[in-house]
């Protein structure tokens, strides 16, 4: 158990140093603009006294060291800075598009799951049969799809087409929860079948890998009926790179939802990025980029700790 | 007879190497679009940017394969040339990324000291999910061609730099390494001449991804109207300003998509069949 709590421990730290490069490189992204942010932001309309201006708000006129201090000291006091055209805190635009943006990730990942894990088991217990060529062909063409397209093919089938979903937005803020997730089937379909193909083909390769072993063998030895060395023997093992591989679609999720997010004109954090670079609103930018890239760090910290629980075998 | 002999390897080599299925398709069809870009401006039946409002969106025809656009522009004319900056970006991002990622995989990998600080760096940069961090070092850095070259270069690095890092670690500790620095051979030489060289599968097997990844990438920078500008014809240029007209001009978007879809596939097959090739043990998942 101790050694368990060190090795918590431990990944905490590396977590903690983790967190810390990424504040850095997002306050270095946004110090690499050519020539002045706040002359940029601007544009060319600007007068020197509107510069100067935004440029003591944005702290600009401190020497970068300082500015750095006063970047991490307002991220710990959980402040990162005022949207210029927004006219409100990053925080709190963050916070209200955070929703769309959450049940897109979730519904999709819920999608993806739901096609992945049960073609990709199947796909290895009926490996070299056609059915397994159908799931590999279909998951390479799935993972060359960009989910913009997709998105927009389903708006043609299902939205113009069929007239089953609507074609965009959220509803409005008196809609009901279902009605709202009732706008996000389209695009999380969209996400969650092209994210689907790369779980599948882990999901399958790491069920090929564990239906070759010894202790499978041996299960059915025994007398085990097929479903339960399936499920209970091999699966349980195959788990591991199978939830590596769920986390790490949670990133790629999120970074889908700010094209599909466009493409469904969702209100969420997606659309709110795109449009703060077209503005080069940099505060928001900077925000949105350090709040998904702890949410990244936090969920990988999170399936080391589900390893633990799936196999003690591992000490991180 | 001594012709004979020597060709014998390379003979052996490219049967070996289109003997796979995913490579061999993932070559014929790469084959067919990079020379679709590179021989445009003879096969294009039409310039890419010539106007004529009398045919705008006209649906695929004998005279307009792929149909015409919003300005009476051929369709298949533009998803020629689109193909040669969509190539040119991605070409330009594998170039950068390799540069980047094997400076950082072989000193971290290389250099003990250098391995922890390099690593959190890698884990940090891993942590922005691609499109967004691409986005950011656009707005940062001014949208223009050569700008989302460098964004994507600079997020895909780590990739390469992870893989190359790994491959590092398994060298350095191989006998006819340690015989080198016993020797004292060095260090440059040892890694240019020992180390680097043993790397070139591993680079290959993931560079052809990263062509991948900065092929989709790209699109959907320029999809979202913060890549390339709008009057240079790309894939994603051409699914943006198509999607006005998606409902009356289904074609508009349809052509360009698959264009991303054949060649992004043609990589990936590509990709897994040298992974395969090199690694025989991953074989399995594809």
């Amino acid at each position: 158990m101790a050694r368990i709590a060190r090795a918590l421990l431990n990944r905490l730290w590396g977590m903690v140093i983790v967190l810390a490069l990424v504040v850095t490189v997002v306050f270095v992204i946004v110090r690499v603009t050519p020539g002045d942010p706040a002359a940029v932001m601007l544009g060319s309309d600007a007068t020197p006294q509107d510069i100067a201006q935004l440029r003591t708000k944005m702290g600009l006129d401190a020497p970068l060291i300082t500015q750095y201090g006063q970047f991490v000291l307002g991220i710990l006091k959980g402040d990162l800075g005022q949207s210029i055209f927004l006219n409100q805190p990053v925080t709190t635009a963050l916070a209200a598009r955070a929703e769309p943006t959450f049940f897109l990730t979730l519904f999709s990942i819920f999608i993806a799951v739901a096609i992945a894990l049960p073609v990709g088991i199947l796909s290895a217990v009926k490996r070299g049969t056609l059915f397994d060529q159908i799931v590999v062909t279909l998951t390479m063409v799935a993972a060359s799809v960009p989910s913009f397209w997709l998105g927009l093919l389903l708006i043609q089938a299902f939205a113009v087409g069929q007239g089953w979903f609507p074609a965009s937005g959220y509803g409005g803020p008196d809609t009901s929860l279902i009605e709202r997730l009732h706008h996000l089937v389209l695009p999380a379909m969209a996400l969650g079948i092209v994210n689907s193909a790369l779980i599948t083909r882990f999901t399958r390769a790491a069920m090929l890998d564990v239906l070759g072993d010894d202790y499978v063998r041996t299960a059915r030895a025994k007398g085990a009926s097929e479903k339960r060395v399936i499920l209970k023997h091999a699966l349980k093992n195959a788990m591991i790179p199978i939830i590596t591989v769920i986390g790490l679609s949670i990133a790629m999720l999120v970074a889908g939802a700010v094209v599909t997010e466009t493409v469904f004109g969702l209100p969420g954090v997606g659309n709110l990025v795109v449009s703060a670079v077209l503005r080069r609103d940099y505060p928001v930018i900077q925000g949105a980029l350090l709040v998904v890239a702890a949410i990244y760090v936090l969920i990988n910290f999170v399936v080391d700790i589900l390893y633990i629980l799936v196999d003690p075998r591992v000490r991180l | 007879m001594m012709a004979a002999s020597l060709s014998l390897p390379f003979t052996r080599g490219l049967r070996r190497l289109f003997g796979n299925r995913a490579i061999l398709f993932g070559a014929i069809i790469l084959a067919v679009v990079l020379l679709a870009a590179l021989l445009a401006p003879w096969i294009a039946p039409y310039a890419p940017n010539k106007l004529s409002i009398a045919n705008k969106l006209k649906p695929p025809s004998f005279a307009h394969v792929f149909g015409t656009d919003e300005f009476g522009r051929d369709i298949f004319s533009r998803a020629i040339f689109a193909g040669r900056i969509s190539l040119l970006v991605s070409l330009g991002v594998v170039c950068i990324s390799t540069v980047i990622g094997v400076l950082l995989g072989v000193t971290a990998g290389f250099f003990r000291r250098l391995d922890a600080p390099i690593s959190r760096l890698l884990d940090a940069m891993m942590s922005f999910p691609d499109i967004l961090l691409a986005i950011a070092l656009v707005a940062a850095l001014g949208p223009s061609l050569s700008t989302v070259i460098l964004a994507l270069g600079i997020t895909y690095a780590p990739r390469l730099a992870r893989i190359v890092r790994g491959s590092t670690l398994v060298l350095r500790e191989l006998p006819y390494i340690e015989a080198a620095v016993a020797m004292g051979l060095p260090t440059w030489q040892i890694l240019t001449r020992h180390i680097l060289l043993n790397l070139a599968s591993p680079i290959l097997v993931q560079a052809s991804f990263v062509f991948a990844s900065a092929m989709l990438a790209e699109a959907s920078l320029s999809f979202l109207g913060v890549g390339v500008s709008t009057d240079m014809p790309t894939w994603g240029t051409m699914l943006a300003s198509g999607r006005e007209y998606m409902n009356n001009a289904p074609w508009l978007m349809v052509f360009p998509g698959l264009a991303i879809v054949f060649s992004v596939l043609a990589l990936q097959l590509l990709g897994d069949g040298l992974r395969d090739l090199v690694d025989p043990r991953l074989a399995k998942e594809t």
